[in-house]
């Protein structure tokens, strides 16, 4: 095997330019056929992510499984575990990685299957921009809304319509037409930072990284050219938070907090609050990755010391004093659920939000709801893969933020406290009110209500006749007394149902 | 390859043609996607290791070991690596890789456990006489499983990459592993966010994967840009080898004897990969230095593993290997 060397090849060149190079994280969604695999392939090979020798597997491979006849079909690049292979269909979600000269790209491959919704919000919990594939000879469906629905309420920012299989409908410019205002209708007031629809053909690779000739009239950017500059930041900063990993004691004399910085950055000398107790202390000194900084970005990897001796843990976040976070033992979420047995009300489970994990119950649930109306139906469980909007106490009060102002303080999963499986992804949407104690229900009321008077007017009638020795003038004053004290009574104690005061804290 | 060639397959990339600039990273805000790499790494360290009892460090004292190492150090400084290192030696390892090992473990002042399948040697098994598949069976899986049953390991941290090979890309970050370190894929878990779920039931284990999300080419330009050490057999130098099987072996004892019409030669050859010298390819190749190397990485078209003997065979292979333990 010969491998040249370019003789002018120069490392430290070579490093520059890697060293400016940002991170994408995207998601491919589509439904089965529209040409997922595809047009992922074709970036992989477009790119040079192929080596030869997984050419030459590919090329013997799609003799045997390809759909491309004695074509290579770049599909089976990306295809992954064997039993799915033989199903012709890919089943969970798989990572890719490419490089260009301005980015490297990590790419989440999930099915397209309604009944994986699960695997496509876990993939795009991460993305940064969604793929939405359509094929250009059906156009958006309901299954484009779900994806796109999926994609913006796990705050994908950026969306992208690809139109494939173009080649199918002569690069009809009318057809494109059609089709881009129908996605666009569907992605409207989603919620995306951007909306960019681009026809192509996976298949020949036309508009996925070279423009051809087919469609002149197209003037808009390749689907590559389009992921080299789609803005990696967000376009609002979010406050400070840093969720404590781990206590670092190596020794008495170094006490350091290590966590990951989320939001605006954070200086050596600005006052955090320890949350959820909410002390206050300052940054005394911050360890980055490679040592001593004065100032430490979202995403780094950091050790904080503090100026004073406060009590800090595992699971406690440090939040910017002029923005805090919130503190609560009680949350609306929206859970879309992976677990095989069903969730409902009173079930407990383990929740992780951050770096802390507590015992949650649902104390309520609101309903399902439905990916393609967003309507909100009533419902007694939730089954795999249903989506549904519930009421979860805490055991003790944690920080959160809501998921609409942070991915990493708004997102948490619900963990089976037997099996420890996941069973569910939550989105935290609002605060909500703990639950009061367990109050008498209407009939119990009532019924005391009964049996309190029955007792009370048949004492009044007794005396009544002991004074006035007249029977029917006392029996008719305790028949009126029992109506009308029974009413009283139900009606007060309904009020005092309402009033907190007084009762116990916990339920 | 007939049907290849009926792609247009682009120009190979022309190192000479890439930019050269120092970009300005936007508004100071965006990491380089080697800090980026780095931090989730540190991340995922952490938090394996806050949700965990008694973890350890599969050191295989290959290159991706040689990042995770590091890459552990920085996530524990400043203090001592607070877990122990763990060496699956099957008894085939290059004499470099455990000289350069004990090298290691002795600068960094790290905590070393060795293992070797004792009922295996006793055996006699070997790659020489038992081939592949049962060597690797014996020496290394059902090896690993015995070490971490026997010093009570309930998390392994392990150096694969998703890129490595088709089937590892749905791999998990934290992979659960039931009862008798079997890999279920049914039991595998959702990894939102940054969410890893660590809780496990008391026979259960976690294998954790703290590269993942690197390639090949991010390890070599991290290893280049941290200094980090590795076995010298990664670089180009004179070795006797084997022609064996359409590829090179590398006699580094006398365990490996020239068959009939074999012939010892002196080659410059390198390893790509390293693991046991019998099933480690060789490439011939000028590339003595980091620089040399990364530039070989950049326009190599073969794959890191074709010259692992382990990972031929049929592509369902690695993924039953993986459900027998052995990652
Ligand atoms: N004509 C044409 N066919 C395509 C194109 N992209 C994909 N296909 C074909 O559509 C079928 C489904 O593609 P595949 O990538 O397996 O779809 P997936 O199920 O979405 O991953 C295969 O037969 C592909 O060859 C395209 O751009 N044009």
């Amino acid at each position: 095997m010969d491998i040249g060397i370019a003789a002018d090849f120069n490392l430290s060149d070579f490093v520059a330019a890697h060293e400016g190079k940002d991170q994408l994280r995207l998601i491919t969604c589509g439904s089965v056929d529209d040409g997922k695999s595809t047009l992922l392939g074709r970036l992989l090979w477009e790119t040079q992510m192929v080596a030869d020798d997984q050419i030459t597997a590919l090329g013997s491979a799609s003799r045997r499984h390809g759909t491309q006849g004695d074509a290579m079909d770049l599909a089976l690049l990306v295809d992954g575990l064997a039993a799915e292979r033989e199903q012709g269909i890919t089943i969970d979600v798989a990572y890719r990685f490419f490089t260009t000269d301005k980015r490297r790209f990590i790419v989440a491959d999930t099915p397209g299957h309604a009944q994986y919704t699960r695997n496509m919000a876990t993939g795009a919990s991460t993305a940064d921009l969604a793929i939405l594939l359509v094929d250009a000879r059906t156009g958006a469906t309901p299954q484009t809304r779900r994806h796109a629905l999926i994609a913006a309420s796990l705050r994908v920012r950026h969306a992208v319509v690809v139109i494939n299989k173009m080649d199918l409908v002569e690069w009809s410019e009318a057809r494109t037409r059609e089709i881009s205002e129908s996605a666009r209708a569907l992605c409207d007031g989603l919620g995306f930072e951007s909306v960019v629809v681009i026809p192509l053909s996976a298949l020949d690779g036309e508009n996925v990284v070279h423009r051809g000739g087919s469609c002149g009239w197209y003037t808009g950017p390749t689907l590559l050219e389009h992921l080299e500059t789609v803005p990696v930041l967000p376009a609002r900063p979010s406050p400070f938070r840093m969720a404590v990993q781990w206590v670092n004691r190596p020794d008495p004399s170094f006490r350091g907090l290590a966590g990951e910085v989320s939001g605006s950055p954070v200086r050596v000398g600005d006052s955090v609050t320890i949350l959820p107790a909410g002390q206050t202390a300052k940054i005394a000194r911050i360890l980055g990755q490679d040592g001593d900084v004065a100032v430490a970005h979202a995403g780094t990897a950091v050790t904080l010391l503090l100026d004073r001796p406060v009590d800090v843990s595992r699971g406690d976040v440090l939040a910017d004093p002029a923005q805090l976070a919130q503190v609560g033992r009680a949350i609306s979420a929206r859970l879309l659920w992976y677990g095989d047995t069903p969730g409902a009300v009173g079930d407990r489970f383990l929740l992780k939000l951050g770096t802390r994990t507590v015992t949650a119950k649902i104390t309520s649930l609101v309903g399902r709801v439905s990916l393609d109306t967003l309507e909100i139906e009533p419902a007694t469980t939730l089954a795999p893969n249903d989506t549904g909007d519930v009421v979860l106490t805490l055991e003790r009060p944690i920080a959160y933020d809501l998921y609409s102002e942070s991915r990493s303080m708004g997102g948490f999963v619900l963990i089976d406290p037997e099996t420890f499986d996941t069973v569910a992804l939550g989105l935290v949407q609002a605060a909500a009110r703990v639950p009061v104690a367990p109050s008498d229900s209407h009939t119990r009321s009532l019924a005391k209500a009964v049996s309190y008077r029955a007792l009370g007017s048949i004492a009044t009638a007794t005396i009544a006749w002991a004074y006035t020795g007249n029977l029917g003038a006392s029996l008719a004053i305790g028949g009126v007394d029992a109506v009308s004290k029974m009413a009283i009574y139900f009606v007060h104690e309904r009020l005092w149902d309402r009033i907190s005061f007084g009762k116990a804290k916990h339920p | 390859m007939g049907a290849v060639d009926t792609l247009l397959r682009p120009d190979a990339r022309t190192l000479a043609s890439l930019p050269n600039v120092t970009t300005q990273l936007a508004s100071g805000r965006t990491m380089s996607h080697l800090k980026a790499l780095e931090a989730e790494s540190i991340h995922i360290l952490r938090e394996a290791f806050a949700e965990s009892t008694n973890p350890v460090l599969l050191y295989s004292i290959g290159k991706d070991s040689s990042v995770l190492l590091h890459l552990a150090c920085k996530a524990f400084a400043p203090g001592r690596l607070p877990f122990k290192l763990l060496h699956v030696d099957t008894g085939w390892k290059f004499r470099e890789m455990i000289a350069f090992r004990d090298a290691r473990v002795a600068e960094l002042d790290l905590d070393l456990v060795t293992h070797t399948n004792a009922e295996g040697v006793a055996r006699g098994i070997g790659p020489l006489t038992h081939g592949t598949d049962i060597h690797t069976d014996v020496m290394k899986t059902q090896g690993l499983r015995q070490a971490l049953d026997l010093h009570g390991f309930d998390l392994a941290f392990g150096g694969a990459r998703r890129d490595e090979e088709k089937s590892r890309a749905k791999e998990r970050v934290f992979s659960l592993r039931t009862q008798g370190h079997q890999w279920d894929p049914r039991r595998q878990r959702a990894e939102p966010w940054r969410l890893y779920n660590g809780r496990k039931r008391p026979s259960e284990t976690m294998r954790v994967f703290p590269l993942s999300n690197w390639t090949e080419l991010d390890v070599w330009l991290y290893i280049n840009a941290e200094r980090i050490p590795v076995v010298p057999l990664y670089f180009a130098a004179p070795r006797p080898v084997i022609a064996r099987d359409g590829g090179l072996l590398m006699v580094d004892d006398d365990r490996l004897q020239p068959r009939d019409g074999e012939v010892i030669e002196t080659r410059s050859v390198r390893f790509r990969t390293l693991g046991c010298y019998p099933l480690t390819g060789a490439v011939e190749s000028e590339a003595a230095t980091l620089e040399d190397v990364i530039g070989e990485t950049l326009l190599s078209r073969v794959s890191e593993r074709a010259g692992r003997a382990v990972d031929h065979g049929d592509a369902a292979s690695m993924e039953r290997r993986k459900q027998e333990g052995y990652f």
